[in-house]
């Protein structure tokens, strides 16, 4: 009559795809939540606004049912001081909780607001979803490019500088007294023999005494025979190459800073690194970020000078790059660095200055980066820099470049800029 | 109980944990007992799951297979999230109204919780669910599981033709109204020749939908040249708007009529239980209570079994005051419980009270008794029935009316002999779903203007609706696929109207 089932291993997770379901409508409700709250933070902020809350409101399920007014008559239990005709205060605040009465029960169960918290990588996730830094595949693919090398004990054989002494001499030591005991065993008897026999006075011709004597020459030789050291003896340390995993990326931002740059364009920019930044920092554990700022000439500062400070005056960007480069060769080429660079200008450029940035970057800066990304800031046609940028653009699979106008630019730009080339 | 207690049997073993072999050997027993109490279910099928399935369960409305829509996911992240943080326990079971009637067994559960379940769920509600009327009226235990796993397919099927998203905002739509997509007052058709006959009327219409459709690029004055007393669409109101909707909206695809009529019969077949939430739980509670005692006193039932199981049933019948915190209104198992209860106290031993306030049942026999009451009532009747002024003395029962125009509420009645006919009126307008929820009608469609759908809400002691009205309004019209408006009759005569929905979308996808 009764069947008895174990369901226990049958598919887990019914709900997974409800659960999808539900992560794809919340997305569109997050990407809204995200982009507010990038534009209205800072690069600082970042780390601690990993979570986002979805009010219940957008994702209530409306329903008709009654509301609040009217007449309602309703029972309760529990009373401990009522009587018929009692006339009794409103409950204040509308009453949930057991004073509620009246209203709190004439509209079923209920609902409390919908939070759903998404924790930073989720958050990422979601912002990031089909985004990948180019080279990042391959980055990632050939994650281990790195070794480091790393003592694995001794070895018989390898290159004198690695001998170790200790173990070397602690060998031939033993081998010694291996070797010798034999001989200092007969070498002992023959001395006591000797010494027995001396006791008793014999004639210094004594044919007994010089055989022991011969024979203890001997004996004491073949010791003196046995090496010192032996090649045999020498060990030496042990290195083996370990894969070291690259978690470090350094991230250059170039910005211009001269008159031409407004406010709305820093922000712009600024927006561009943030995002470059955070995307950094899912993909590295630890990441620095060089800010260059420049006019006619460039300056290494900190992020809030970088962003804050208001300059004037002419622009040469070549100065930024020439100081990337030096900073670039001086602290980040040790094999250690993932190198990135972000580049955010209106593109005017002092013209001859232009050819001069293409060849730095062409020869000084991009065969050492993974990724340089140059963003021009303006509202209307390209300027010079963006002109002689274009020549590099398809040459270096690792260079790209993009035209903004706006704040509502930048994260098409972005997707753009760093859609999945390998895919 | 214990002085009726006889040691005739070895007591089953009482482990913490529980194995097959036990449960098979406690469900014997139970149904043992329940055969003699004459307990009428269908077979049963008890299914073990992991938390984790149970929560799958619970997230699409307790359904071993539903079609996919993203609310089950949001249900599921909020039961999953309440659980994690220890902040609710699950369901100890979820029970399948359905033959043969399956019942969940978590497999976290002791095995005195599962002894538990499997007398509450497998003999309590699986009996009420055979019996209760509006079960045997309104569902069809041996066909739900095809039919949902026919749905699910369905569903899955225009997803592929059609795409996710649309499915999702039509699915959207209807749950929207599944709450006023259900028949009240009369019984779906089962006869072979009705149906018949709706199919040909619905071919009619579909052909007239089609005429309407050319109708309308007609320029606009040749219209309201027409004659002015136009014929009443529908004829009478109607309060099933999701079969009205299934039936009548002009630019609905057929598999999107399907899909309507898919949502609107699960909603159907949840109807009963919003309706017999006190009667079925108390019942399924009583008999759980009374299985186990019965099995204890038979001396089949360890001491430290029956401490585990009375400390839980305790729990499950806790009733909180009004002015306690955790109060969340009537518990339906404390009050269904009580009330069954006390049922069988008036048939065995009435005192004089009961004699007056119940002379048909003071006396009878307990079990004609619950099986009648079993049988052919809802919650809003039960009460009207059969509560009696002991259980408002114990539960200390008081009525509070609260007109929105008065300064104060009003104790209008309280647990005393003035207050009884009262309290028990008041309680059980409040189980009615009829007035506890807005009387929404399909009013009028203006069939030779603008096609626009009005719906009409009957005020009831001038109860608004709430402020969701305007947002499923737009359901509504994307489901008519033209304009819908929402008037409110009040009950002065008033007709006023309250949200207008303008609908320019045609026939989408073809143009």
């Amino acid at each position: 009559m009764v069947r008895i089932i174990d369901r226990r291993f049958d598919s887990r997770n019914k709900s997974a795809v409800n659960r999808q379901r539900f992560m794809r409508r919340f997305k569109n409700q997050i990407r809204e939540a995200v982009a507010d709250a990038i534009s209205g933070r800072s690069i600082k902020d970042l780390d601690n606004g990993e979570s986002v809350s979805i009010p219940a409101k957008d994702l209530s399920e409306p329903q008709f049912h009654h509301g609040r007014g009217g007449i309602w008559e309703t029972v309760f239990t529990g009373n401990d001081q009522f009587s018929s005709g009692d006339l009794i205060n409103r409950p204040q605040g509308g009453g949930g909780g057991g004073t509620g009465k009246g209203k709190a029960s004439n509209e079923g169960e209920g609902e409390d607001d919908f939070v759903f918290n998404l924790s930073r990588e989720e958050f990422l996730d979601v912002f990031f979803d089909d985004l990948a830094l180019p080279n990042l595949v391959k980055t990632q693919l050939a994650r281990i490019h790195e070794y480091k090398s790393q003592r694995a004990g001794f070895t018989n054989d390898g290159t004198p500088a690695n001998i170790n002494v200790v173990r070397s001499l602690r060998g031939a030591l033993g081998r010694r007294l291996a070797l010798a005991s034999p001989y200092q065993g007969r070498l002992r008897e023959l001395q006591k023999e000797l010494e027995a026999l001396l006791e008793t006075s014999p004639p210094p011709d004594d044919p007994e005494v010089l055989r022991l004597k011969e024979e203890i020459g001997i004996l004491r030789a073949k010791i003196d025979a046995i090496p010192f050291i032996d090649s045999f003896d020498l060990r030496y340390n042990n290195r083996v190459k370990v894969p070291k995993p690259t978690t470090q990326a350094v991230m250059f931002c170039i910005m211009d800073v001269s008159g031409s740059m407004d406010e709305d364009k820093k922000a712009t920019a600024k927006r561009f690194f943030m995002l470059l930044y955070l995307f950094l920092t899912r993909t590295y554990e630890h990441i620095e970020v060089v800010f260059i700022r420049h006019h006619t000439v460039a300056k290494e500062v900190n992020e809030e000078d970088f962003f804050h400070s208001r300059e004037s005056g002419g622009t040469v960007v070549s100065s930024a790059l020439e100081m990337m480069k030096d900073i670039l060769h001086a602290r980040y080429l040790n094999g250690a660095w993932n190198v990135y660079g972000a580049q955010a200008s209106d593109g005017d450029n002092w013209e001859n200055d232009s050819p001069h940035c293409r060849e730095l970057l062409a020869n000084a800066i991009l065969p050492f980066v993974q990724y340089f990304a140059y963003i021009e800031i303006t509202p209307g046609e390209p300027q010079n820099l963006w002109r002689e940028y274009e020549k590099l653009n398809g040459a270096h699979p690792n260079f790209a470049m993009q035209h903004i106008e706006g704040l509502p630019d930048i994260y098409p730009v972005f997707r753009e800029l760093f859609k999945k080339k390998l895919a | 109980m214990s002085a009726k207690r006889q040691k005739r049997r070895q007591p089953l073993p009482a482990p913490g944990e529980w194995t097959f072999e036990l449960i098979e050997a406690y469900h014997a027993e139970i149904d043992r007992v329940a055969r003699e109490y004459g307990l009428d279910t269908y077979p049963n099928q008890i299914e073990l799951i992991t938390s984790e399935q149970m929560m799958d369960a619970y997230s699409s409305v307790g359904m071993p297979v539903n079609y996919h829509h993203w609310s089950f996911g949001k249900s599921f992240l909020h039961t999953e999230k309440g659980y994690r943080r220890g902040q609710m326990g699950l369901a100890y079971e979820i029970v399948i109204n359905s033959n043969p009637c399956i019942a969940y067994l978590m497999e976290e559960n002791t095995m005195t919780m599962q002894a538990l379940v499997i007398a509450h769920a497998a003999y309590g509600h699986n009996s009420f669910f055979k019996g209760n009327y509006l079960f045997k009226q309104w569902t069809n235990a041996d066909a739900i599981i095809d039919y949902l796993i026919f749905a699910r397919n369905y569903l899955t099927e225009c997803e592929e033709r059609y795409g996710e998203e649309e499915v999702e905002l039509l699915l959207d739509s209807c749950h929207a109204l599944m709450n006023v997509g259900v028949d009240r007052y009369k019984r779906p058709a089962k006869l072979s020749l009705s149906k018949e006959l709706t199919r040909q009327r619905e071919r009619a219409e579909y052909l007239q939908s089609q005429v309407n459709d050319l109708w309308r690029t007609l320029p606009a004055q040749q219209v309201k040249t027409q004659t002015v007393e136009a014929r009443r669409f529908p004829p009478e109101p109607q309060e099933n708007l999701l079969y009205f909707i299934e039936k009548n909206a002009p630019l609905l695809e057929p598999w999107q009529r399907e899909v309507v009529r898919i949502v609107r019969k699960v909603g159907q077949y949840f109807f009963p239980q919003r309706q017999t939430q006190v009667m079925n739980e108390g019942w399924a509670t009583y008999w759980h209570y009374t299985l186990i005692n019965t099995l204890y006193d038979e001396g089949l039932l360890a001491d430290s079994f029956m401490m585990e199981f009375l400390h839980s049933h305790t729990n499950v019948v806790y009733q909180p005051a009004y002015s306690e915190p955790w109060y969340r209104g009537l518990n339906p198992y404390a009050l269904g419980f009580a009330m069954w209860q006390d049922i069988r106290r008036i048939c065995e031993h009435p005192t004089d009270e009961d004699r007056y306030w119940f002379p048909d049942i003071a006396g009878s026999s307990w079990r004609e008794t619950f099986d009648f009451a079993m049988r052919n009532f809802k919650d809003e009747s039960f009460i009207a029935q059969f509560l009696s002024p002991k259980i408002m003395r114990d539960f200390r029962l008081f009525a509070i009316l609260d007109d929105d125009k008065e300064a104060k509420l009003k104790v209008s009645a309280i647990h005393d002999e003035a207050g009884y006919r009262k309290v028990r009126e008041i309680m059980s307008d409040n189980y009615n779903l009829g007035s506890r929820e807005p009387n929404l009608q399909v009013w009028n469609v203006d069939l030779r203007g603008d096609r626009s759908l009005t719906l009409r809400h009957q005020a009831y002691l001038r109860r608004p609706l709430n402020g969701e009205a305007e947002e499923v309004l737009k359901h509504v019209a994307r489901l008519w696929g033209f304009a819908v408006r929402m008037e409110v009759a009040h009950e002065d005569g008033r007709i006023e109207v309250l949200h207008e929905c303008r609908q320019d979308r045609r026939r989408t996808g073809k143009d």
